[in-house]
């Protein structure tokens, strides 16, 4: 069975810190940072490597900050090998 | 072989499965953080990216939170009179029958001053879309109460709640114009979970793709959120939603084509 491996990428100055993308994830890969971006949000941002490209966050986010990549992971090491 | 696969090879292009649909403008959206108006806009634009309709879309913008959206989709928009979207598209249409033509409207602009030509529009039966965003509160001009409040529902013009007595009670101008013989596909959908997005999209879809039948209007509502009118953080205020305005105005289709 091809195991998946998904990551998210945060546009963080869209990003408005609304929150609705953490109880979403099912993997809890997202938490906000305690850093500020240019409006003044604490923005989202992935904090484990345990994203499996569901694509949940991305469709609550109300600004379309996230972008999902998944590949599945034995063809791609197929692949590189 | 290696075991393990890097960020950096998997954020590549060809990995890629969801992404904002460049149907949206760069322009910042001007809605508060977890407002429910920018997933409608996102669905909207990504349906019509789907159906290849970008050069055929001719969109109303409301008066309301949402009347800048005319920043944000990068389609042909006209702004309308407070409530008059549906006359103003109901034109459009009329004069280029072959264009997709949908107006965006919230509950203060549809459901209040607007009745009569949503009403009308309906009852003509003309063939244009409705996308009625009901958060329940006019939100724009900071919360007061509007013809879909909730009973008891605190807001600023009526701080100890509605009273029906002396208010009146919440306008279901949904099941409303459902009756009416000249709307061809009616129902209603949340914007706040996965699921609900996805039943969303699939309803806006129909909605528009049914305007190529010219039977009639098509009209979905989206019960959405207004965390800065309800005074609630947007987690707070979707759970409030599920708790309180679902029971008043249920989800699911109300009309749909025999």
């Amino acid at each position: 069975m091809a195991k998946v491996k998904g990551e998210i990428v945060v546009n963080t100055e869209r990003c408005k810190g609304c929150q609705l993308c953490v109880p979403v994830c099912k993997e809890n890969v997202i938490a906000m940072s305690e850093n500020l971006n240019g409006k003044g949000y604490h923005f989202a941002q992935s904090v484990n490597d345990e994203c499996n490209g569901c694509i949940n966050c991305a469709l609550v986010c109300p600004d379309g900050a996230i972008t999902v990549y998944r590949v599945k992971l034995n063809e791609s090491l197929k692949a590189a090998s | 072989m290696p075991d393990t696969i890097t960020r950096e090879e998997i954020c590549q292009p060809e990995n890629m499965i969801y992404c904002r649909t460049p149907l949206l403008t760069d322009a910042p959206l001007s809605y508060c953080p977890g407002c429910g108006h920018g997933t409608a806009h996102r669905l909207i634009m990504e349906v019509i990216e789907e159906m290849n309709l970008q050069a055929d879309t001719i969109g109303v913008a409301p008066v309301g939170c949402s009347v800048l959206a005319y920043d944000f989709l990068d389609i042909d928009m006209q702004q309308a009179a407070h409530g008059r979207a549906p006359a103003v598209a109901t034109g459009i249409k009329r004069l280029m029958p072959d264009k997709f033509v949908f107006t965006y409207q919230g509950d203060g602009d549809l459901a209040a001053i607007g009745t009569g030509e949503t009403i009308h529009a309906c009852n003509r039966g003309e063939n244009i879309t409705i996308f009625f965003v009901n958060n329940g509160i006019y939100g724009m001009t900071g919360g007061q109460m509007a013809p879909t409040t909730l009973p008891n529902m605190k807001t600023a013009t009526s701080p100890f709640g509605r009273d029906v007595q002396t208010m009146g009670y919440p306008l279901k101008i949904t099941e409303l114009i459902a009756m009416l013989p000249g709307t061809y596909f009616v129902s209603r959908q949340s914007v706040h979970t996965p699921a609900n997005v996805r039943k969303a999209k699939k309803a806006i879809e129909k909605a528009i793709s049914y305007q190529k039948l010219n039977k009639g209007l098509s009209f979905v509502e989206i019960v959405s959120n207004c965390n800065s009118g309800w005074k609630m953080t947007p987690l707070e205020s979707n759970k409030w939603m599920e708790e309180n305005m679902f029971s008043f105005f249920p989800l699911g289709d109300i009309k749909v084509p025999k």
